[in-house]
């Protein structure tokens, strides 16, 4: 194809998978509606659409760690930092309006009509009774107001991400050193959230996201279909949005620097305008996926930023297949129902007759195994069955290596 | 190796519950929701065991209002959203009547909304820094005042301690139990320059600095003890220092009420004999009822393996609830809920355990001494004490109650007579 | 304490002249039979004198055998007897001494005193033991007065001081004897002499003696200073208390009345509804603090409610009177000597404590660097990320605790655990290197999770076959206990081997790397591998090797922090990311980075927790952002290697 028809052709034509995404997407969606207990059939119980609810947020933080390795070039470890921080900000106010509803009503049996230091005084030490305080921190100040915390869902982690990356690429840390300095940092924010004098109720973390204030008699049954639906809501903008991010010149750049950081900031890009911005915005879709997360859960606390946690979302990305958004979303699905599925103790234990594979002890070796498998074996990931698929290969990666970070994947771009 | 044992055990129990499931026979489910993978599966999976050994007791025994007891098995992982998951599915896919379960105060917080929401029924063992009763959770564990308050006491009137340090890891648990305590200890005359507090993680194992820090506090010539609510692992760094360091428990003694048998079967405890641990239950309590149970756990889990208290608290969870289904002739949670009030249970280390109105039970209070054979000596046993939900030391809690028999509250505020919240705190 | 004791005494002496001075022991102990088998530290006091007064031979003998659980009590019959535990049962002897057979262990209630109990007999025996022939006894009863010290210990230590043979019970003695001197003499010249006699002494037990004389407590009073007081300082509200603090002395001195409180003043208004209104204001207006002082005011002028203190009274009754600070030592020469010995001290102790911190830090830094020096060879030398040296660690710990299992005898046990331990992590190591990371050189993004899906099995591995309780990895006998340089600083001798073993290891990599021709064909391998196969060198088996060598120390590294902290599975965890911040923040490549690293990231965590000594977790944190924020800075880390050298 020439150059003339690539950039004449729209957006939807040049991505047909896209399309083919939202149909799937909102199949499923349609599916599950009509297999719920609230709006359907009643044949998938509440827990299960809870269940896949959360998968699609963590697909959908799956395709912003996408962006960021696959596209960008950059391991973060620490993604699941700003998922936990966006889960933080939606539940204080879940918290705070829950438990006022519950103050206020308790203190209008008491004769006397509350005074607002009274219905603070109450909610204070409702939330934090509980981890011996009773003084609402002053970090709680907007706690009050559904959207100003909404507003801080997006402010909070992307103004971590802006700082934390603005550093890191300033000073040109890249590589597996930037992976490190990652995963420092989610480890050093779980580590100040474990703390009870971090304000968030240290290790107990917020909990009871799960009942939705002034709603209090809508059944969960409803509620987890209507956070079903808002997940695969954002879970189809996220994937819209980010395909046009990757298919225009902002895509071709971002995946030079990953190739060759060195030859782009000589053609006169801002390398580090364009790590920070992807870096940012990765950090922002995590946020939004983590505070639709959470209220499914039903509790966040600090062990969810634990640096595990990331390497998990890139375990993720690698083994859906890197370098294609569909296949982040297919490695987070997929990986995250057979985990589950494993350790929910209904997998069949296998008898080898000496001994008996059981597997809740073994899932994780079985996990660790196959991801080295993956790595060793299939770069390409599950995604990479699509190639086999539609009869494309890639280029042949023997041979001279290809740039500096090697790990990159080239299939596309050598396609177009 | 042991562990290889109790593994092909717990394979083999898997498979004969498969079994069971397949035979299509209806049972009474009871729903273990115990970490078998993940940090807390050292403590948790114990318990399971101890839930699959008075399961099958039971079945032994003819079962349950003439059907059998099924356990239901499932892992949530030392993770504490998945507890909530798991518990939802226990109760609405595969429709346990009963559940026992949890280990970590934050686990149950996130298990609450979901029992309150389904009208579940949870068994909840451990020691616990109280300020809950649920109207659908029966705490069999130690309230503080049944385990904290005592051993304080014993500190000041029996040792004669006049300066504290509150060490514990930094969790709900230690934090409200030290608070409690301080609040006390203020109440006792200890003045609050003279109680040092310190929250370590999870796991800690760099303990010279603390350790010397407790030694220094000797410096005004008043007797120090040491109150621990150090969790799990990071006990073993803490009295290995404290052994390296010196401190003898005539000088420094150290009651801990997270150590037990089990976590001291990871050390060499000859250094430590002398110092204190307070539980409800020690593996060494001279009854015949409790040397049956050794016995039948030894015969059930293997020789080598230890009791403890919170074993000892399903235990009598699991009498209690099944004489409350034999006395409601159901096991629905409502009619089984109302009739464990007043029930009573021996314990394991004599007298009898009787089920209160706040859902917590009447346990006695036994201080222990560390033996070179990683065995506590009882060197002192009270007569039951009566859990309190809410703490009389706190100035919030002081003022509430919690009834679910009369009042039918777990939050009830006695000065202005009224009931705060039905639902819990979580 | 000292007070029950001495009253104790007191009632005694009363009593003796009614009692028969001749009541032998076994009376004595079956009158208070029940108090004997349950006994409790504020009711046994008097039996326990009555037993050390009673003058019968055998007194001390049954005391000492009470107090080590040697006393038990037949249930049949409630006889006392002297008990030994045998195989089947209990040897006994009466309480002469003499044999009195054999009884099954289910007849004999063995007595367990308690800690506090123990401490009252021990103290009770210091009169027996101070000049007994033994010279472990007459150190056990200095240990007890030591513990306990008591007025009443004075005399019979002072006695006994003349008779003392033995050079260092001797000085123990004389040492004790001041310590006791400058409490309880009577005369006040002696006691400022022995305060003045000690120095700037750094022993806790001085600082212990001293610190009582000086405890203070706060008076509020009208008018003058009380006479007679031993005044420390006079206070000032606002300055030295805040007015809230000297309006609480007052109220608890009975001089003012109590504030109102919120509940109370809501209690009040509660009380007082009439009509739907409260003093005149309605209730349904009572929704602010505003309105509610109102309607109070409104009552307080009908009378219907106690006048309750305004913040003007507060504020006046605080000036109206005077606050101080008064020793409880009636003797202000005896405080004021104390006060001067005890700044003295304290300049030293807090030159002392910043040794003892500056050795906590060197010993953590020491650890930090054991555990990462396998890192910086595989990391630092061979640039590759293996996020599984955390687990080769653990590998090590548990080797060590296998070898424990079979070798009973500790020293020997770790002698072949340390080889061992090399041995098994030096095998994994060749064998990951070989099945995967020599597959992945030239993706080092993809080995940092290769490698992490080998730690996470290895962990998990690890779980399933020696389940997830802790192993106990105990230290030979010697290595117990600790260095102690003064009451102040001291450190464990395992954190002095570890220190060793660290030096030990870096004394080895240089000589490896620098003298050996191994080293040198490293060196050549990760400089350029294509020019050093042409020269000659197998650059796979330098990696293999390399790798192997890095992964063995890890394995070695694994025992030594097992030895000091635990072995669990997840002890590699806990080391993994301090170890890759270690070699990164102390610059990849150069041992003497990873040792600066160490040592930097040592002395910040400790410094940080002097800081805030009761959060030990915010230490952590803050020494994790103060090393994102130094990489930012200095992303080549303390020792940058320049030129060719520096890759990239």
């Amino acid at each position: 194809m020439t150059r003339q028809s690539f950039t004449e052709r729209s957006f939807l034509a040049k991505n047909p998978s896209v399309l083919w995404f939202i149909l799937i997407l909102a199949v499923f969606t349609l599916g599950v509606t009509v297999l719920s207990e609230a709006y359907g059939v009643a044949f998938l119980s509440t827990s299960f659409v809870k269940t896949l609810g959360k998968t699609l947020c963590l697909c959908l933080v799956a395709l912003a760690m996408d962006l960021i390795w696959g596209y960008a070039g950059i391991l973060s470890l620490g993604h699941m930092a700003f998922f936990a921080l966006g889960g933080y900000m939606l539940g204080m106010w879940l918290m705070y309006a829950r438990t006022e509803e519950i103050v206020v009503a308790a203190l209008a049996q008491g004769g006397l009509p509350a005074t607002p230091e009274e219905v603070r005084q109450g909610i204070a030490v409702q939330i934090f009774g509980v981890v011996g305080a009773s003084e609402l921190p002053a970090i709680w100040a907007f706690a009050h107001s559904f959207w100003a915390q909404m507003a801080l869902v997006v402010l909070v982690p992307g103004g971590l991400a802006l700082v934390f990356g603005w550093l890191a690429f300033r000073s040109r840390v890249t590589g597996v050193y930037l992976s490190i300095l990652t995963q420092a940092m989610t480890l050093a924010l779980a580590l100040y959230l474990f703390q009870n004098d971090s304000g968030l109720r240290g290790n107990n973390g917020l909990s009871g996201l799960q009942n939705l204030p002034g709603l209090s008699d809508a059944s969960q049954d409803a509620v987890s279909m209507w956070f079903f639906w808002g997940s695969a809501l954002a879970l189809g903008l996220g994937y819209v949005l980010l395909s046009w991010v990757v298919s225009g010149k902002f895509g071709s750049v971002i995946r030079a620097i990953r190739d060759d950081e060195q030859r782009v900031r000589f053609l006169g890009y801002s390398v580090e305008g364009y790590k920070l911005f992807v870096f940012t915005l990765t950090a922002v879709i995590a946020a939004i996926a983590g505070a639709l997360y959470y209220p499914q859960a039903g509790i966040i606390n600090p062990a969810e930023l634990a640096p595990i946690a990331s390497i998990y979302l890139a375990v993720w990305v690698a083994i859906g297949g890197r370098g294609r958004l569909y296949g982040a979303v297919i490695g987070a699905a997929f990986v995250s129902l057979l985990s589950s599925w494993f350790t929910g103790g209904r997998a069949p234990s296998v008898p080898l007759g000496f001994y008996t594979v059981n597997w809740v002890d073994w899932w994780l070796v079985l996990l660790g195994l196959s991801f080295v498998l993956v790595t060793l074996f299939a770069p390409k990931g599950i995604g990479g069955l699509f190639d086999l698929w539609q009869g494309l290969r890639g280029p042949d990666r023997k041979g001279a290596p290809l740039g500096p970070d090697d790990g990159a994947l080239m299939e596309k771009e050598a396609r177009e | 190796m042991n562990g290889i044992k109790g593994m092909m055990l717990g394979g083999a129990m898997g498979m004969a519950l498969a079994g069971a499931a397949l035979a299509q026979e209806e049972t009474i489910k009871v729903g273990v929701l115990h970490s078998l993978s993940g940090t807390m599966a050292i403590s948790e999976t114990t318990l399971k065991d101890t839930m699959l050994m008075l399961i099958e007791e039971q079945n032994a025994k003819g079962g349950l209002l003439g059907k059998k007891l099924e356990a239901v098995v499932v892992d949530p992982a030392s993770d504490w959203p998945l507890f909530a998951e798991k518990a939802r599915e226990l109760l609405t896919v595969s429709n346990v009547d009963v559940m026992f379960g949890c280990w970590t105060s934050v686990s149950r917080k996130s298990v609450l909304p979901v029992i309150e929401e389904l009208n579940g029924l949870l068994f909840y063992p451990v020691q616990y820094e109280g300020e809950e009763s649920s109207k659908n959770v029966f705490y069999t564990g130690a309230a503080p005042n049944q385990q904290a308050i005592p051993a304080t006491d014993y500190f000041l009137e029996e040792l004669g301690v006049e300066k504290f340090a509150l060490l514990g890891t930094d969790y709900v648990y230690p934090r409200t139990t030290n608070n409690i305590l301080e609040s006390y200890l203020i109440s006792k005359g200890i003045p609050k320059e003279d109680i040092f507090v310190n929250y370590t993680p999870f796991g800690h194992s760099d303990w010279s600095k603390i350790v010397a820090d407790v030694v220094a506090l000797g410096a005004d010539g008043k007797k120090v003890g040491v109150i621990s609510t150090i969790n799990g692992d990071a006990n073993i760094g803490f009295y290995k220092e404290l052994a390296a360091a010196g401190v003898s428990a005539d000088e420094i003694p150290v009651v801990a009420f997270s150590v037990g048998e089990e976590e001291l079967s990871g050390l060499d405890t000859s250094n430590l004999v002398g110092h204190l641990a307070a539980w409800n239950y020690f593996q060494s309590a001279e009854t015949p009822e409790n040397a049956a149970f050794i016995e039948k756990w030894k015969a059930f889990a293997g020789a080598d393996r230890v009791t403890n208290d919170p074993m000892e608290a399903h235990v009598i969870g699991f009498n209690m609830w099944v004489q409350a289904v034999e006395k409601a002739g159901t096991t629905d949670v409502d009619a089984v809920r109302e009739a464990m009030y007043g029930l009573e249970v021996p314990n394991l280390t004599g007298g009898v355990a009787k089920m209160l109105p706040n859902h917590h039970l009447t346990k006695p209070v036994l201080i222990g001494e560390i033996r070179a054979d990683g065995q506590f000596d009882i060197i002192s046993q009270t007569e039951p004490v009566a859990g309190d939900a809410w703490t009389d030391f706190l100035p919030e809690s002081a003022v509430l109650e919690a009834d679910w028999q009369t009042l039918g509250c777990g939050m009830y505020n006695t000065e202005t007579k009224t009931c705060v919240q039905i639902k819990s705190n979580y | 304490m000292r007070q029950l004791f001495l009253s104790l005494v007191t009632a005694l002496l009363v009593a003796l002249p009614g009692l028969a001075l001749a009541q032998s022991a076994v009376d004595i102990l079956d009158a208070n039979r029940a108090l004997v088998e349950k006994p409790t530290r504020a009711k046994i006091a008097p039996v326990i004198s009555e037993l050390a007064a009673s003058g019968d031979p055998v007194a001390a003998t049954v005391l000492a055998a009470w107090a080590e659980k040697g006393l038990g009590l037949r249930k049949a019959d409630g006889t006392f007897f002297l008990i030994e535990k045998t195989a089947d049962g209990w040897a006994l002897r009466d309480l002469t001494g003499a044999e009195a057979g054999v009884a099954a262990s289910s007849d004999i209630v063995e007595l367990r005193p308690n800690a506090g109990v123990r401490g009252l007999i021990a103290t009770a025996l210091v009169q027996f033991t101070l000049s007994d022939p033994d010279p472990a006894k007459r150190a056990a009863a200095l240990v007890s007065i030591a513990r306990d010290p008591e007025a009443a210990h004075l005399e019979p230590l002072r006695a006994s001081l003349a008779t003392e043979v033995d050079p260092a019970l001797k000085a123990q003695k004389d040492r004790l004897e001041r310590l006791l001197t400058l409490r309880f003499d009577t005369d006040s010249a002696a006691r400022v002499a022995a305060i003045e006699g000690f120095g700037s002494d750094l022993g806790l037990d001085l600082r212990a003696a001293l610190n009582p004389l000086l405890a203070t407590s706060r008076v509020a009073y009208a008018g003058d200073l009380p006479g007679g007081a031993n005044v420390a300082r006079v206070l000032v509200p606002g300055a030295d208390l805040s007015e809230a603090e000297a309006y609480d002395l007052l109220v608890a001195a009975g001089m003012a009345p109590a504030r109102l409180t919120v509940e109370e003043a809501r209690a009040a208004l509660l009380a007082n509804v009439v009509d739907g209104a409260v003093g005149g204001v309605p209730v349904a207006e009572l929704g602010t603090q505003a309105a509610r002082d109102r309607a109070y005011t409104a009552l307080e002028a009908a009378g219907a409610v106690p006048a309750a203190a305004t913040d003007a009274e507060v504020a006046a009754a605080v000036a109206a009177h005077g606050f101080a600070e008064v020793y409880a030592e009636p003797d202000a020469q005896v405080t004021a000597a104390a006060k001067a010995a005890l700044d003295g001290i304290a300049l030293k102790v807090g030159a002392m404590q910043t040794a003892d911190l500056a050795l906590d830090a060197v010993s953590l830094a020491s650890i930090y660097f054991l555990a990462a020096i396998g890192l910086a060879i595989t990391f630092g030398v061979m640039r590759v990320i293996n996020m599984a040296h955390g687990e080769f660690i653990m590998m090590g710990a548990y080797t060590g605790y296998v070898v424990q299992l079979f070798i009973t005898n500790y020293t020997l046990s770790i002698l072949v655990a340390l080889p061992l331990a090399f041995a098994v992590t030096f095998a994994a190591g060749v064998a990951m290197e070989r099945l995967v990371i020599r597959h992945l050189y030239k993706r080092p993004l993809e080995t940092l999770l290769a490698t992490f899906g080998i730690s996470i099995a290895l962990q998990q591995i690890a779980k399933n076959i020696f389940g997830t309780q802790a192993r106990p990895l105990t230290a030979p006998a010697w290595l117990d206990g600790a260095l102690t340089f003064n009451d102040v600083v001291s450190i464990s001798y395992i954190r002095i081997a570890i220190f060793v073993l660290a030096m030990l290891f870096l004394l080895f990599f240089l000589w490896l790397m620098k003298r050996t021709r191994l080293g040198l064909e490293v060196r050549a391998v990760t400089q350029n591998p294509t020019m050093a196969a042409s020269m000659g060198i197998n650059p796979d088996r330098i990696n293999m090797l390399t790798f192997g060598l890095g992964s063995g120390i890890a394995g070695i590294a694994g025992v030594a922090i097992g030895l000091f902290a635990k072995v669990t599975s997840e002890l590699g965890s806990d080391y993994i990311v301090q170890s890759f911040m270690t070699v990164v923040v102390g610059g990849v490549g150069n041992i003497w980075g990873t040792l600066a690293g160490a040592f930097l990231i040592g002395t910040l965590q400790k410094g940080i927790e002097w800081l805030n000594p009761s959060n030990t977790l915010a230490a952590q944190t803050y020494m994790i952002l103060f090393i994102i924020l130094f990489i930012q800075f200095r992303p080549r880390g303390i020792i940058a290697l320049k030129g060719r050298a520096a890759g990239d």
